[in-house]
């Protein structure tokens, strides 16, 4: 009980300057842990895909659409159980502020593909039965308060016009990261619309999410099902649902590099600063050392002095940091929930915090606790006299 | 030669000490020979530069001389390893400094168990003790106090008992006075005459004070590194 028990008095020896540390250490965690998080909430919606589905988009773009009749060829592919279209929509619900992602969709095999939306059967039931239904997900619903039967209008922009819309059905995510900021609404209705308005955009689809019974195949199956649209007047690209939604990642891969340098750079800082303050630590208190060292106290045992102590700080920093980080990220995933639809800190978030803050005082008292252990008594002693 | 070495408590033979400055060596002690008998109590006295600390600080193990011998109870010290250094230390020296150097995290109390926080003793045995030392040297109400709350001579006290808890072969007192006022440094005084007659301690003490030397029942000059006396 001896050596923590002096290890906290030090550390409370100079209030202010421990407590200043402490908040550094603080802001330096919360920080890293939200970038993290940031980090992470980019690359959620690739890591809550499935490895049994496939996108199939136009190969030259994905602002080209397909053929409707590409479901039925799809569907004869070896190995594919399952299609459903879907067209992002990308309508303005009262101000452009309010953003969320709209899809059109098949609601029958589409809903068959994806079982994380758990829908009671009543809800699916009458979406699939109303043309103009519209199935959310519970956050969007809660953010606008939005109850069963609720009529929705959304302003086209891709498809103009007023688009209104009847919920019939909230979804809730089968585990904390599936997206609950989804509209769906039925695709036929999307191309029933746009027959009258656009007719020569009539019967296209953006792209087709296609179900496999073997996830360990999907690149055969993919490279099948674009060899049989090969040399069409519509190339197709299909590739895994993963690997589609790290393509959207990937046009933002240069910000994600940098955040994640920023975050570790202000571990770098706040690393540089703890070890300033553990060097002035230690060299107020050489003549200690040296009276420790002089009643017989070894070397290795002012080393840990200084050890326990600078890892004290930054494992408390750390602790209050990471218990902070929670709040913070609640309030910064509430305020830009458009974009992050989930934003959760995830465990090796948690563990990285600890990490780095192990590292920051270890290594902050690595140079200190060095100087202490290895000055000569005689000198240490004079450092006071 | 080999008798001496071996009756005497400490015994100092062709010890020499020097520093290398640049391409300088400055001898600081030449071919000291020194025997201190157990219950003896030595004041080390002499100019300002003339060694006597290092001279102390060799004794005590705290530093490692140049050439020669020192053997505090059979043990030539010179040979010890830093961390056999310290385990000696630790079993046969309590050191007295002239600026107490105590911790100022720890009472009076947790100053004085410090140096027994290095044996085996239950916290029992170490409370026991620590009050008994403290009560001797006349601060069993000041146990609670931090040393920034106590005299000069109040610390000073608080060091002779952490210099004394672990009942050690020798006790080296640096200018012990020297921070203190002329009545407090005379009672620190009698309180060292006292554990030398009384409790049969061996003391070596530095100090330019002929009054405190005076205390000593031997004097040691020391001067430009030589023993003159």
């Amino acid at each position: 009980m001896f050596v923590p028990f002096l290890v906290l008095r030090n550390a409370l020896r100079h209030k202010l300057r421990t407590i200043l540390t402490l908040v550094g250490i603080v802001v330096a965690i919360v920080a890293f842990g939200l970038l993290r998080t940031i980090v992470d909430a980019w690359y959620l919606g690739a890591e809550a895909t499935s490895a049994a589905r496939l996108v199939t988009r136009n190969a030259i773009s994905l602002v080209f659409p397909l053929p409707l009749n590409y479901a039925q060829k799809i569907r004869q592919v070896p190995g594919v159980t399952g299609v459903a279209a879907a067209n992002w929509f990308g309508g303005v619900y009262i101000t452009e502020s309010n953003f969320f992602p709209q899809l059109a969709i098949d609601p029958g095999p589409y809903l068959d593909m994806y079982p994380e939306y758990r829908l009671s059967d009543a809800e699916r039931k009458a979406f699939v039965l109303d043309r103009q239904g519209a199935v959310v997900g519970r956050k969007l619903a809660d953010r606008f308060g939005w109850k069963i039967g609720d009529r929705i209008p959304l302003r086209g922009t891709i498809y103009p016009g007023t688009w209104t819309f009847t919920l019939r059905g909230i979804y809730d995510g089968a585990d904390s990261k599936v997206d609950e900021t989804q509209f769906f609404f039925q695709w036929a209705y999307l191309n029933e619309r746009i027959k009258q308005i656009y007719p020569r955009r009539a019967d296209s689809v953006g792209v087709y999410i296609v179900e496999i019974n073997e996830p360990g195949r999907a690149a055969e199956i993919s490279e099948r099902i674009d060899a049989t649209f090969k040399n069409s007047l519509a190339e197709t690209l299909t590739e895994t649902e993963k690997a589609f939604q790290l393509g959207f990642v990937a046009m933002t891969e240069t910000i994600l590099v940098a955040v994640q340098a920023v975050s570790f750079v202000i571990i770098v800082i706040i690393m540089a600063v703890m070890a300033n303050t553990m060097a002035m630590t230690a060299r107020e208190r050489y003549s200690e050392y040296a009276t420790l060292k002089a009643i017989g106290f070894s070397n290795g045992f002012v080393a840990s002095l200084i050890f326990a102590e600078s890892l004290g700080i930054a494992l408390a920093g750390g602790i209050v940091g990471i218990a902070l980080t929670f709040p913070v990220a609640g309030a910064f995933g509430a305020a830009l929930s458009t974009l992050f639809p989930i934003f959760a800190i995830s465990r090796e978030t948690i563990l990285m915090q600890i990490g780095c803050a192990l590292v920051v005082g270890l290594v902050a008292a690595l140079i200190p606790a060095w100087r202490a252990a290895r000055v000569r008594i005689v000198d240490g002693l004079r450092a006071v006299a | 030669m080999t008798d001496a070495l071996s009756s005497a408590l400490v015994a100092i033979r062709d010890l020499s000490k020097s520093y290398i400055r640049g391409d300088q060596i400055i001898p600081v002690l030449v071919d000291i020979d020194l025997d201190v008998a157990a219950g003896d109590f030595i004041a080390l006295m002499g100019p300002s530069g003339s060694g006597k600390s290092t001279l102390l600080n060799l004794i005590a193990g705290i530093d490692k001389p140049t050439g020669g011998q020192i053997r505090v109870a059979g043990i030539d010290i010179a040979q010890l390893t830093d961390s056999e250094l310290a385990a000696w230390r630790a079993a046969h020296v309590g050191f007295i400094f002239q600026f107490y150097n105590l911790m100022p995290v720890l009472t009076a109390f947790q100053n004085v168990e410090l140096p027994l926080q290095l044996t085996s003793l239950s916290r029992r045995e170490r409370h026991e003790r620590v009050e008994n030392t403290l009560a001797l040297v006349g601060l069993a109400d000041r146990m609670e106090h931090y040393p920034n709350e106590l005299s000069g001579g109040q610390q000073q006290r608080v060091a002779i008992a952490r210099a004394l808890i672990a009942d050690p072969t020798l006790i080296v007192a640096d200018e012990p006075t020297g921070d203190l006022d002329r009545t407090t440094a005379a009672e620190i005084l009698d309180l060292l005459g006292r554990l030398n007659r009384e409790l049969g301690k061996t003391i070596v003490m530095v100090t330019h004070d002929p009054k405190a030397a005076s205390h000593a029942a031997r004097l040691v000059h020391l001067e430009k590194g030589v023993l003159v006396a």
